[in-house]
């Protein structure tokens, strides 16, 4: 037979054979995207870490024990995966649309994003799993321990007994181990996803080697030693499990824990909406999950008979799966079974651990890290690599409790009966988590209030007597004598089973409390948004609202993204989002919709409630809460939710009150603008009337003397043609606002405009640098409305410029696509709340109405442009003011010359 | 004795037509253009009719007339505005802030001077 | 008479789809009342003597009818799903199906 050496030895190897998968698998997946890597089949396989060790050697020996009570495990399961439309799709919409990293993390964002919450969550599902992840460890070194002796049963217990330490140390070198390569797998980098496509092809290869193990036993078991079926269904018909006597207490009971523990299992969040790339895939795995868990279980029973009809009485029957081929010398399958074995364990506690570590860091760790800094986020400093360094340490930290309870229990405990007080503890989440997909009006009080008390119940119904917390007396008397509070027989229910006596108590007591409480509490405006955005996932097309009105310096945000995201992926994103804003270069602005998305991304990395902080700290530096923010961002969301009757549609109302509002606020300003378009014509009409009908009454009265007649007749006169221009102005806009203009479109010479226009200026205060050489460029446009622009803008800055001494400086810039003429002075500019008025008609940037002019030149500029095929802008952050007439060439119109 | 105006308008050519009006009537007029420092024209020269413009550089005279009507010194001041908006609103604001007379250019010679008169004397009365 | 507004009756697709849908979400309710029916309908006063093979065979029988109509209704639950995907992944996949896996 195989020695001790030689099983450790392929233990190793196999562990490297993983690494290359998970290590090409990742590559593979970083380079080409890998698809099948998320494939659905690949996505299926992961969903069986649901079968660990456990289910391994541990079904065996549960259905030893107990005969087809083990099937239970797998039919709660079944029937949730059966009914994926109800639970799993939105569980998984939610998971995407919230970018959730873990079961925590969507507890707590249901609720608020409540960082108690998750602390709670978190600590609920350390100490879960801390029984499930020492039961992994028991299997695996049991396994050793079996290959270290021989196949002789009376062997393996002595040795248990006398030989602890070295079964010791066996089990403190399997946790390094297990804590090494999970360490080295799951935080190789900080994925903006929280994606291992490593880890989860590797946990899929693993998937197979158990399957085909257990079969590969369970088929030697039935044809290699029973001879057939019907021998096999004999055998079990004798067996001591050949009758059927089902409790049926339990029956429903474990039905119901198993299907609740599919769902709240940290690890099974992990990989079923965490890892998940594809919706779709939950399809496949619908009816592909259960026909997994139908294959795995199929010969758990005729194993277990068998190894009962042969082997010695008093030997072990979590171990059958790995001792029968042994008995019959079958070195071979006894190392594939033990593979198989090993597989399950490592798979498990690997994933485990990456789902824990990331509640335990993102939850606890981090935000505990930014508090004792003072700076909050904003400090500099990379965050990434705190964040890795405290998920190896979370990593560490957890397997280590798994190895602290099995020497606590001293190992001694059947797998099966650890693994459930661990299924009961994870269904603790179970009332927060199914409100948090169905029920709008649970709160986060309620939440807590649920979690502790179902906690608590289940710490003192099933995990303290567990681990023999209790004595005798205790669990017989209750605490100093009350027997109301027997911890197996709560409030004088005996009689009960303490399994389903403790799944009853602290499930019914935990969704009671939470009941009761969200009933008499009242959500704050966060909870109540994320409330509506869990509840009808399906219904809404944008994210979830959050951040309105904030403060944040669009620097700050940067600079704690890129602590997190990584600088170039941080700058990839901000500029995406400037670009979106419509920027061409710079920083986006902090609007409220950016920020929200910046969240998002961030809680794939650090997780909702403490991706919300990180952000409210730069956000608030204005000393407004979070809260504060929200709450007025939200009161007309929540006016419109509680008026309508049509509570469902209220997300679809909210977004058809916003549009109203805008819609609106346009139309209001659209009519001030018509009544200030009016008033102004009015006031650049009556102005120089005004003077034409007071000095032509002075003309009338006739005793005027020649040289005030001569005066006046000629202020008439300028009067008379500043009023002609303004009408001329206003004429020409129309019709080019009309695109009515004929264009007489022929070859012109850029510097022959310009010499044009500042001629007609006749600007003399006004010196203008100019570019000779640049200007020397043939294009083809109507000659009379180019020069009519830059008359305009010649005369602007003749008119505007503030300049003790005013300079303007005309720029040129000529490409084969495009003519850029920059026009820019040494004034004082225009002022930034200005920039976006001035080509509307009559703007003026100051208040002051320079004498001729009626504020319709950029205007008609701007017209102008449009049909000549340009444009012009008003260029911000320069000394002075500066204009850019941009002109879009065709492709011969420069060839001309 | 001359009885003085200040003028607060920015258009030169309305300042002289104005100017001209009044003073072949005797009236000593005192011009100021700027709509900021308007206030403080009013008190320098503390005259007997201020005749204000509503489109002026630096401040609306709407504003100018709300102070004034604040200010102790000035609350009976009389205020002749003049407009080239021509809005019936514009009127009705002038007249809650508490205008003496309100005009809308273009306006007539013998009108102006007669309003400023009838100003004086009322605030003589 | 008929009438010139909304169509009474949807279109034979979305008919069928909707009724698939409801047959995925009732598919658990008929697995859980299948597989708690043997438990249930056990009298506790008498011992009946049933064998453990009897109901293995059950069972699993059961298990497998589930699963065969499961993979029905997922085929025909695919593609709504899969009309939605796009949106999965924003790097990989851009550069379409010219990717041969080695």
């Amino acid at each position: 037979m195989l020695g001790f050496n030689a099983i450790v030895f392929i233990a190793l190897a196999y562990v490297v054979m993983l690494f290359a998968v998970a290590f090409y698998a990742d590559r593979k997946a970083r380079r080409t995207g890998g698809a099948w890597l998320r494939g659905p089949w690949i996505y299926t396989l992961s969903l069986s870490v649901y079968c660990t060790a456990w289910t391994f050697y541990g079904a065996v020996g549960n259905a030893a024990r107990s005969g087809l009570e083990y099937l239970t495990i797998y039919l709660g399961p079944t029937l949730v995966f059966l009914g994926w439309w109800w639970i799993l799709r939105k569980l998984v919409r939610i998971g995407r649309a919230e970018r959730i990293t873990s079961i925590a993390d969507l507890v707590s964002s249901r609720y608020g994003k409540s960082s108690a919450v998750a602390v709670l969550v978190t600590i609920l599902a350390v100490v879960g799993s801390t029984p499930y992840i020492s039961l992994q460890l028991q299997s695996v070194t049991l396994s050793f321990v079996v290959f270290s002796g021989s196949t002789d049963q009376g062997q393996i217990s002595e040795l248990l007994v006398n030989d602890r330490a070295n079964v010791n140390r066996i089990a403190f070198w399997v946790s390094v181990g297990l804590a090494i390569f999970t360490i080295l797998f799951g935080t190789r980098n900080l994925d903006t996803n929280e994606r291992h496509y490593g880890v989860v092809t590797a946990i899929a290869v693993e998937a197979v080697v158990k399957l085909v193990a257990l079969i590969a036993v369970g088929a030697f078991v039935v044809w290699g030693v029973s001879g057939g079926i019907p021998q096999t269904l004999d055998i079990i018909a004798n067996s001591p499990v050949g009758e059927w006597r089902p409790e049926p207490s339990r029956w429903i009971g474990l039905t119901f824990l198993s299907a609740v523990a599919i769902i709240c299992l940290p690890r099974m969040f992990q990989v079923m909406v965490v890892e998940q790339s594809d919706e779709s895939h939950l399809a496949t795995a619908s009816w592909a999950f259960p026909l997994y868990l139908m294959a795995i279980s199929l010969f758990v029973l005729p194993i277990a008979a068998i190894g009962l009809a042969i082997l010695p009485d008093g030997a072990n029957p979590d171990l059958f799966v790995l001792t029968l081929p042994l008995e019959m010398e079958r070195d071979w399958l006894a190392t594939l079974a033990f593979l198989g074995g090993f597989s399950s364990a490592t798979s498990m506690v690997i994933v485990a651990a990456i789902a824990l570590s990331t509640m335990v860091s993102n939850h606890i760790v981090i935000p505990l890290w930014l508090a004792s800094r003072a700076g909050g986020a904003t400090v500099s400093g990379d965050v990434r690599s705190v964040v890795l360094m405290s998920r190896r340490v979370s990593i560490a930290a957890i397997v280590a409790l798994g190895y602290i309870y099995y020497r606590l229990t001293d190992g001694s405990t059947a797998l099966s009966a650890i693994g459930l007080v661990s299924f009961a503890g994870v269904a603790q989440v179970m009332p927060a988590l199914m409100a948090a997909l169905f029920w709008r009006g649970a709160t986060r009080r309620g939440a807590i209030a649920g979690l502790v008390t179902g906690f608590a119940v289940w710490a003192y119904t099933l995990l303290l007597p567990a681990v023999g917390a209790f004595s005798a007396e205790m669990l017989t008397f209750g605490p100093a004598g009350l027997e109301i509070l027997r911890p197996q027989a709560l409030f004088g229910f005996t009689g009960m089973d303490s399994l389903v006596h403790a799944i009853f108590w602290s499930i019914g007591l935990n969704t009671l409390a939470f009941l009761v409480v969200s009933l008499v509490t009242f959500p704050s405006p966060l909870e109540r948004l994320q409330g509506a955005s869990f509840v009808n996932v399906f219904e809404r097309s944008g994210g979830a609202r959050g951040w309105s009105g904030g403060v944040a310096a669009t620097e700050d945000l940067l600079v704690m993204t890129q602590r997190l995201l990584g600088a170039k992926e941080a700058q990839n994103m901000f500029h995406k989002a400037a670009v979106e804003q419509g920027k061409t270069s710079g920083l986006p602005d902090p609007t409220p919709d950016f920020v929200n998305v910046l969240e998002r991304e961030l809680a794939g990395s650090v997780g909702a409630a403490t991706a919300h902080a990180m952000i409210g700290q730069i956000n608030g530096q204005a000393s407004v809460s979070v809260q504060d923010l929200l709450a007025v961002a939200d009161e007309s969301a929540q006016m419109l939710e509680y008026s309508s009757q049509l509570e469902e549609k209220s997300r679809e109302l909210e977004q058809t009150a916003r549009q109203l509002r805008d819609a609106n606020e346009k139309l209001t300003a659209l009519s001030v603008q018509k009544d200030a378009f009016l008033s102004q014509i009015s006031h650049e009409l009556r102005t120089p009337m005004t003077s034409i009908r007071s000095f032509s009454e002075f003309l009338q009265e006739g005793d005027m003397p020649e040289k005030e007649r001569a005066r006046y007749s000629q202020i008439i006169h300028n009067e008379s043609i500043r009023l002609t221009r303004l009408l001329d102005d206003l004429l020409d806009l129309t019709v080019l606002e009309n695109g009515q203009v004929e264009l007489h479109i022929g070859p012109a010479t850029l510097r022959e405009l310009i010499d044009r226009a500042v001629a007609a200026t006749g600007a003399e205060h006004l010196a203008i640098d100019r570019d000779p050489a640049g200007e020397e460029v043939v294009f083809n446009t109507d000659s009379d409305r180019m020069t009519q622009v830059f008359i305009n803008l010649i005369s602007n800055a003749a008119k505007y410029c503030d300049a003790e001494k005013p300079r303007l400086k005309i720029a040129v810039q000529a490409s084969d696509h495009m003519i850029e003429i920059d026009f820019i002075d040494n004034g004082s500019g225009v002022p930034k709340d200005k920039e976006s008025i001035i080509f509307e008609k009559f703007a003026r940037a100051s208040d002051q109405s320079a004498a001729g002019s009626a504020g319709l030149g950029l205007a008609i500029s701007r017209e102008i442009l449009a049909r000549l095929g340009g444009e012009i802008r008003y260029i911000g952050g320069r000394d002075g003011a500066a204009f850019r007439v941009s002109i879009y060439l065709e492709q011969d119109s420069l060839a001309a010359e | 004795m001359g009885r003085s105006v200040l003028l607060i308008e920015d258009e030169p050519n309305i300042v002289e037509a104005i100017s001209f009006i009044l003073e072949r009537d005797g009236w000593t007029v005192r011009i100021h253009s700027d709509g900021a420092t308007a206030t403080d024209a009013v008190a320098r020269t503390n005259p007997d009719v201020l005749i204000l413009d509503v489109m002026l550089p630096g401040r609306s005279g709407f504003d100018i007339l709300k102070d004034l009507r604040r200010n102790g010194a000035t609350a009976n001041l009389p205020i002749l505005m003049l407009t080239a908006r021509g809005q019936t609103k514009d009127r009705e604001m002038a007249e809650s802030y508490g205008v003496s007379q309100f005009m809308t250019k273009p306006f007539s010679n013998a009108e102006m001077l007669e309003t400023v008169r009838a100003l004086a004397a009322e605030a003589k009365t | 008479m008929k009438s010139p507004g909304r169509p009474v009756f949807l279109e034979r697709d979305l008919y069928r789809r909707r009724r698939v849908i409801d047959a995925a979400k009732l598919l658990p309710i008929l697995g859980l009342a299948l597989f708690l029916l043997p438990v249930l309908t056990m009298d506790l006063g008498q011992p009946a003597h049933v064998s453990t093979s009897g109901r293995l065979i059950y069972f699993f029988s059961v298990w497998f009818f589930l699963i065969a109509i499961a993979f029905v209704l997922s085929r025909w639950l695919r593609p709504e799903v899969t009309a939605r995907a796009p949106e999965t992944e924003p790097r990989g996949e851009a550069k379409g199906p010219a990717a041969p896996e080695s």
